[in-house]
């Protein structure tokens, strides 16, 4: 608990830092137009994707230096070493990432829907899914960025080993808002999501604390 | 080189020398079978199996594809299993046997894509569609070159190899995850041709070629993950005193 305070403390030092992802987010995001071309029918059909993969993408290149600061200044060794164990560590550095790096993009998600002229329902679909979906992304990204720790090309292995990972969270977060546009109810994709982030987050936290004391060995 | 005799354990080939000596002798029998059962295979393929009902020549490309994507499956899961047990129980040459899995298991992932998207031009017309297996054999591709990226990315061995083990658990139980999404997600490939539940629906030639082929690519599997892991053992075992007696005596041999 004290470092997921810490975490957000530190984030608000570092404003323009921590706004970073969102802003990266929005970027990427608005290239697509300017590559696919402006039909309004195109771009509504193809936004839930990019809102998707750009997330994703967001998600992957800040949760980078999870780690890689405390790994340098010597605090990572010392929270490992504290009474609480490594689970938690793990656990509460995944949960900041996603306050700071995760929730401002859902936030951002409807702005661009309307850039892409998508309807309503769809837009609540997609916010719906995002937010079950981000942490699932920051779980797995914690888990990328402890095994990556320290590495030379850490950046581009993080997400080659991320990404292949996190298809099931980008197929039924997007599949979520196809399944509205064409009439269809969104539970079934948004239930298989919630219980893929309950498996995550059983599962990723263990892994990125086995993951940590290997790469701190 | 005579190795004292020790009682048969689990653990009795886990010793980076005698596993060493053993391969030395293995490796051309791998390879022998693995050439006379390709050639075998082939024949039989080729020549022995009927034209295809409705698919004509076309289909004799399975002999090599459905192998390929048999082994793709199958090296991934016997890389994460002897990576796991290399991590679990610190065992060093799990993990090189592991390690020398990853590129020939990479190797059948694409050769079963390559094969796949000859075969899907002239029966769908085109190279690729985004179906559920094709989108999940490429994924695993993806799996493996994360895998050897990471491995080769970590300049400490223990580390990588633990690094690697963590990775490969990791994929094999999202593996299952990750097939049935993209199985709801679209699905264009035919059933599986063969299963253990049911009768084999093809003739029963088609059926003995390919099993020859799949043990074929067995056979080159074990015959190169052993090199692979040979010249590892010698790479990492360099200051021990057994490589540096066989360095020796590879030395003296020469004129």
């Amino acid at each position: 608990m004290s470092i997921l305070a810490r975490d957000l403390k530190l984030a608000a030092r570092r404003r323009i830092e921590s706004l970073l992802p969102v802003v990266f987010f929005l970027v990427a995001v608005s290239l697509f137009p300017l590559g696919v071309g402006p039909e309004p029918q195109t771009l509504r059909q193809i936004a839930p994707g990019i809102v998707w993969v750009c997330a994703l993408l967001a998600t992957m290149l800040s949760v980078n230096t999870l780690y890689s600061g405390d790994l340098a200044d010597g605090s990572l060794e010392q929270m490992l070493r504290a009474p609480a164990s490594a689970v938690a560590v793990a656990l509460a550095k995944a949960a900041a990432h996603w306050l700071v790096a995760g929730l401002p993009l859902i936030v951002a998600a409807p702005v661009i829907g309307l850039l892409f002229d998508m309807s309503g329902p769809a837009l609540t679909t997609l916010v719906v899914g995002l937010l079950l979906g981000t942490p699932i992304l920051s779980l797995l990204g914690g888990l990328g960025a402890a095994l990556t720790l320290g590495l030379r090309s850490g950046g581009m292995l993080l997400i080659l080993i991320v990404l292949p990972l996190a298809t099931p969270a980008l197929i039924f977060g997007a599949g979520a808002v196809d399944a509205v546009e064409s009439g269809l109810s969104a539970s079934g994709h948004h239930s298989l999501l919630a219980a893929l982030l309950i498996a995550t987050l059983a599962g990723t936290p263990v892994a990125t604390a086995a993951a940590l004391r290997i790469s701190t060995e | 080189m005579t190795q004292p005799r020790t009682p048969l354990t689990f653990f009795t080939f886990s010793s980076p020398p005698r596993f060493y000596a053993i391969t030395g002798v293995l490796v051309p029998v791998f390879w022998a079978l693995a050439v006379g059962l390709t050639a075998v295979g082939l024949w039989m393929g080729f020549f022995v199996a009927p034209t295809d009902a409705t698919q004509g020549e076309v289909y004799r490309i399975i002999f090599i594809h459905v192998p390929a994507a048999w082994m793709s499956m199958l090296l991934y899961v016997v890389m994460a299993f002897w990576a796991a047990i290399g991590w679990a129980f610190n065992a060093r040459l799990a993990s090189m046997v592991a390690r020398s899995i990853a590129p020939t298991g990479a190797l059948f992932t694409f050769l079963a894509l390559w094969t796949g998207a000859l075969w899907g031009k002239p029966t769908w017309g085109t190279w690729w569609v985004w179906d559920a297996r094709l989108t999940s054999e490429l994924i695993l591709l993806f799996l493996y070159l994360g895998y050897i990226a990471l491995t080769e990315a970590i300049d400490d061995p223990r580390r990588a190899d633990q690094a690697g083990a963590l990775l490969a658990v990791v994929g094999s139980v999202n593996v299952p995850i990750i097939y049935f999404s993209v199985k709801w997600w679209n699905t264009l490939h035919q059933g599986a041709s063969v299963s253990l539940t049911a009768a084999p629906k093809m003739a029963t030639t088609m059926l003995t070629a390919m099993l020859i082929m799949s043990l074929a690519f067995w056979a080159y599997a074990f015959a190169v993950v052993f090199t692979r892991t040979r010249a590892m053992v010698l790479e990492r075992e360099q200051s021990a005193t057994w490589v540096q007696d066989l360095a020796r005596r590879q030395q003296g041999a020469l004129p």
